[in-house]
């Protein structure tokens, strides 16, 4: 019998919250629903797979597409030495999803720069603001609705 | 807006700004401490000083015009990005690279890795006082540039390695130069061992200090050499390789404690095996097919006379062109006629190169990888230097997005340097190789 693979494992652990699986060029995916984030990371990180290491937190603007936002998550484990990519849809009018901080530290800068360019709020982060723009910068600039040239009025450095 | 350390201060400590300009922080980042004495209570990282929007840039670029922007990311190294964004697009796209193509490519990303190592710590010395060792490895480092100018034209900016190949053949002489190149590294990696290993001043400062423990690099999503001197063995070279790099003999050195003298070490150690693999490449790298000088007629007569008939002659070009030759092609760039832009001797003397040409530059032409999305990684300087690129069927990126390895070991820092002495954020911040242009992009 072929080894049960870790999307295989997924979907049996969490068949509620896995929406579906599937391998493109190599790479492993699974589209589970945002609210099941927090446990499926734990799983991963604790589980079998030992996913100890967070590669890479980032967020991708379908715009005119419901749900317009998809979080893209890869995960990489050491002890396997393969990656997973994990991917779960944000409503436009419902930009929140759980905070990865309290399992990995460096999920701290990657969501505080999610949310500096996409405005995405991740609840339980300690420290959530901007990390590239300014104070008093007005819009997501990695947007698709921000345009490429929009200027913005410098602020005063100090009052 | 107050920042968070502000708010946070005790009423009895001071507050101490190191940046955004300052001869230490390589670019520009600001360190905010909270000092009681010379105590690091507290501390806090703000960057984004350099932040020129990259990736909304490259959303609006083809992706073969976006290329040049991936030598602005780690400027010392700027092969390496080249190849990994070139070979993400090329996992898109399913390209088969030529076997010569792929030791060039190999060359040149060792080179790059050197260099970067060498400007790393030859910063990190001098920042200890190790002036002697910073001019040493300068000069080292004008060796490997020189090597990488004579063969791509450039010395940082280099846009070499393209979609489906390299731009150029190698430079007539190359061999030469890289022996010259190889040659005073070693000499100057063994001087420099001998001026540092057992230097007091340098483990003082160095030695147990800034310790990482394997489970907290793993937990910031460290690799590259800060990831190998806790010890743990990842490598992407080895771990997912690519190119060539599974047929070369080579060793992965690690360190031990995690310590600012064990990633000074872990560099060392790494630049002499990236020697090897250069050796070894230039040694294995097939030969180019046709004579290395082709002879061929002027430009200008070749237009001339193809006005009245086919050119079949070679043309010679001019030496900014050098090495990417029609004939040269099989060697250095894939077969794949869509993805790699035409011979300039067919552009301007037969109809179907021009017509070739502009089917490439096209706007809604040109490289069109089908709809999807990857993510493929690749051994930068200083860790997993990943793509991950959505394309939607145009010809230009939906969504690129980089894992910048130095964003992830930057943003250890607060934790390295507390508790510390102020005089240790110099050699942990140098240790680390913050490249400005990749951690803001």
């Amino acid at each position: 019998m072929e080894k049960e693979t870790i999307l295989d494992l997924l979907r049996r652990e969490f068949p509620d919250a896995v929406r579906e699986t599937s391998v493109s060029l190599g790479d492993e995916i699974v589209v589970i629903e945002k609210e099941a984030l927090l446990p499926i990371a734990g799983f991963l990180r604790d589980g079998p797979g030992e996913f100890k290491m967070l590669l890479d937190l980032t967020c991708v603007d379908y715009f005119g597409r419901k749900p317009r936002f998809e979080m893209v998550y890869h995960f990489f484990s050491l002890s396997e030495n393969r990656r997973l990519r994990v991917k779960a849809a944000l409503e436009e009018g419902d930009l929140r999803i759980a905070s990865l901080t309290p399992l990995w530290k460096n999920a701290n800068w990657l969501e505080r720069e999610v949310y500096d360019l996409f405005g995405v709020n991740f609840e339980g982060h300690p420290d959530l603001r901007r990390i590239f723009m300014y104070d008093g910068f007005e819009g997501y600039p990695l947007r698709k609705d921000y345009p490429l040239r929009r200027r913005q009025p410098l602020i005063r450095l100090k009052e | 807006m107050p920042t968070r350390i502000q708010k946070q201060a005790r009423q009895d400590t001071m507050l101490l700004n190191m940046g955004p300009s300052h001869p230490a922080m390589h670019g520009t980042i600001r360190i905010m401490l909270e000092l009681d004495g010379e105590r690091i209570l507290n501390s806090e990282v703000e960057v984004g000083y350099l932040h020129r929007g990259f990736e909304k840039t490259c959303e609006h670029r083809t992706y073969f015009n976006l290329l040049p922007y991936t030598d602005r990311l780690n400027y010392v190294s700027p092969l390496i990005n080249n190849l990994g964004y070139v070979m993400t697009v090329e996992k898109m796209l399913g390209v088969e690279v030529p076997e010569r193509a792929q030791y060039i490519r190999v060359l040149m990303s060792e080179l790059s890795r050197i260099s970067d190592h060498l400007t790393c710590l030859a910063a990190m010395a001098m920042e200890c006082g190790a002036f002697t060792v910073f001019l040493y490895k300068m000069k080292a480092r004008e060796f490997i540039w020189d090597v990488i100018e004579q063969t791509t034209g450039a010395r940082m900016t280099t846009s070499y390695i393209r979609i489906g190949g390299v731009r150029a053949d190698l430079h007539p002489g190359f061999d030469t130069v890289l022996k010259k190149a190889v040659e005073e590294t070693r000499q100057v990696l063994k001087d420099v061992h001998g001026l540092l290993d057992k230097n007091k001043v340098f483990l003082n400062r160095t030695r147990d200090v800034a310790v990482m423990s394997r489970e907290d690099a793993v937990a910031f999503g460290w690799t590259g050499p800060c990831l190998r001197s806790t010890g743990i063995c990842y490598d992407v070279r080895k771990a997912h390789p690519y190119l060539i790099y599974d047929q070369l003999k080579w060793d992965v050195p690690l360190g031990e404690r995690g310590d600012n003298f064990d990633r000074y070490m872990v560099r060392m150690k790494e630049m002499e095996q990236s020697l090897r693999i250069i050796e070894q490449a230039a040694v294995r790298i097939p030969k180019s097919s046709p004579a290395f000088v082709v002879e061929g007629i002027p430009p200008v007569q070749a237009i001339r006379e193809s006005r009245r008939q086919r050119v079949r002659r070679p043309v010679a070009l001019s030496p900014n062109l050098e090495g990417s030759e029609g004939v040269r092609y099989p060697d250095i760039l894939a077969e794949d006629k869509g993805v790699v832009v035409p011979p300039k001797e067919e552009t301007y003397t037969t109809i179907e190169g021009l017509i070739r040409h502009f089917k490439f530059f096209m706007r809604g032409h040109g490289i069109r990888p089908p709809k999807g999305e990857v993510y493929f990684a690749v051994e930068g300087g200083n860790g997993e230097l990943g793509f991950y690129i959505v394309s939607d069927g145009t010809d230009r990126p939906y969504r690129l997005h980089l894992r910048a390895p130095c964003f992830h070991i930057v943003s250890a820092l607060e934790q390295l340097i507390q508790g510390r002495l102020v005089a240790d954020v110099i050699p942990t911040f140098g240790s680390m190789n913050m490249i400005g242009g990749e951690l803001d992009r």
